[in-house]
């Protein structure tokens, strides 16, 4: 069934922080294989000009989707998340993320699009720190795939 | 942000270094645990059959992890990175042995933009088929 596109635009309130952990950061890494110092070393991040280990640039993803979670899980909206795929995944950064940053984000419904039975949902999330500085948007394309038979 | 490339030594078609990216199932349960997606997908094969999928697959966000990191350590600064967006076009099936599944990972510079910014295109395939689509970061060079 269609989305109701009564949703597109839709905000959501930010999400409680997120405290981003130097540990947290070294195990994405390790889990990617990514040995680059900048992600594990505060003197490597200081000599590159931050003030603190930085993340990988999909860490974030772990945040903005769990916000997005708002959204599909949304019962008004009515997704049906057992039929989601991920589509597109894009982030344009005003910095990247580091540790220590308190994280929050708003969730927006920018698209809703049906084809060929597919609902195609666009979700824009903004991410800023403690003192209201943007840090990272986040836009996420899910894909619920058309019911067989419907 | 210091990249240790600079803008007046790309060219457009410039090639990066190409990485090459094993993933196994011990990888998928690694990366399931570290970014919170314990879609079972992932990691399950009798629940990735039973929704129509091959085998079980890579998250889309590993892959996409995994890309980016041929800009990386090329830029040397992961800070430079200041866009980044893919399409996930295909799925990279890990199948349960020892070997699992290689992503490989090409990229050239595509163009070269206003404030010393390039945009840098990647390939990634996997089993001879593309698995990302319009995979593209902006970079801050220096």
């Amino acid at each position: 069934m269609a989305l109701d596109q009564s949703f597109v635009g839709r905000t959501y309130p930010p999400t409680v922080p997120y405290e981003v952990g130097r540990e947290k950061i070294r195990e994405f890494a390790e889990a990617v294989g990514d040995d680059n110092p900048a992600y594990t070393d505060p003197a490597a991040a200081t000599a590159l000009g931050h003030p603190e280990v930085i993340a990988p640039p999909t860490f974030v993803f772990a945040i903005t989707f769990a916000a997005a979670g708002q959204v599909v899980e949304d019962p008004q909206l009515g997704l049906d998340y057992s039929r989601v795929v991920h589509g597109d995944q894009r982030f344009a950064y005003s910095r990247p993320v580091r540790a220590g940053d308190r994280l929050r984000v708003t969730s927006t419904i920018e698209a809703i699009k049906s084809l060929a039975g597919n609902d195609i949902l666009d979700i824009r999330g903004e991410v800023h720190d403690e003192a209201g500085e943007h840090v990272v948007t986040a836009w996420t394309k899910l894909v619920a795939r058309a019911a067989e038979g419907a | 942000m210091t990249a240790k490339i600079t803008y007046d030594e790309v060219e457009v078609g410039t090639e990066l270094p190409a990485g090459s990216f094993p993933v196994t199932r011990a990888t998928l349960v690694r990366y399931a645990g570290a970014s919170g997606d314990f879609n079972p997908i992932h990691w399950n094969e009798r629940f990735a059959r039973e929704v129509g999928l091959p085998d079980v697959i890579a998250h889309g966000m590993f892959t996409m992890a995994e890309a980016i990191r041929v800009v990386t350590d090329w830029a040397g600064d992961p800070g430079a990175v200041v866009e980044y967006g893919v399409r996930f076009t295909k799925p990279v099936v890990v199948p349960d042995d020892e070997t699992g599944a290689l992503i490989e990972v090409s990229a050239k510079v595509g163009a070269k933009l206003d404030d010393r910014r390039v945009r840098v295109d990647l390939t990634a395939m996997s089993a001879g088929q593309k698995v990302l689509g319009m995979s593209r970061a902006v970079v801050q060079l220096a």
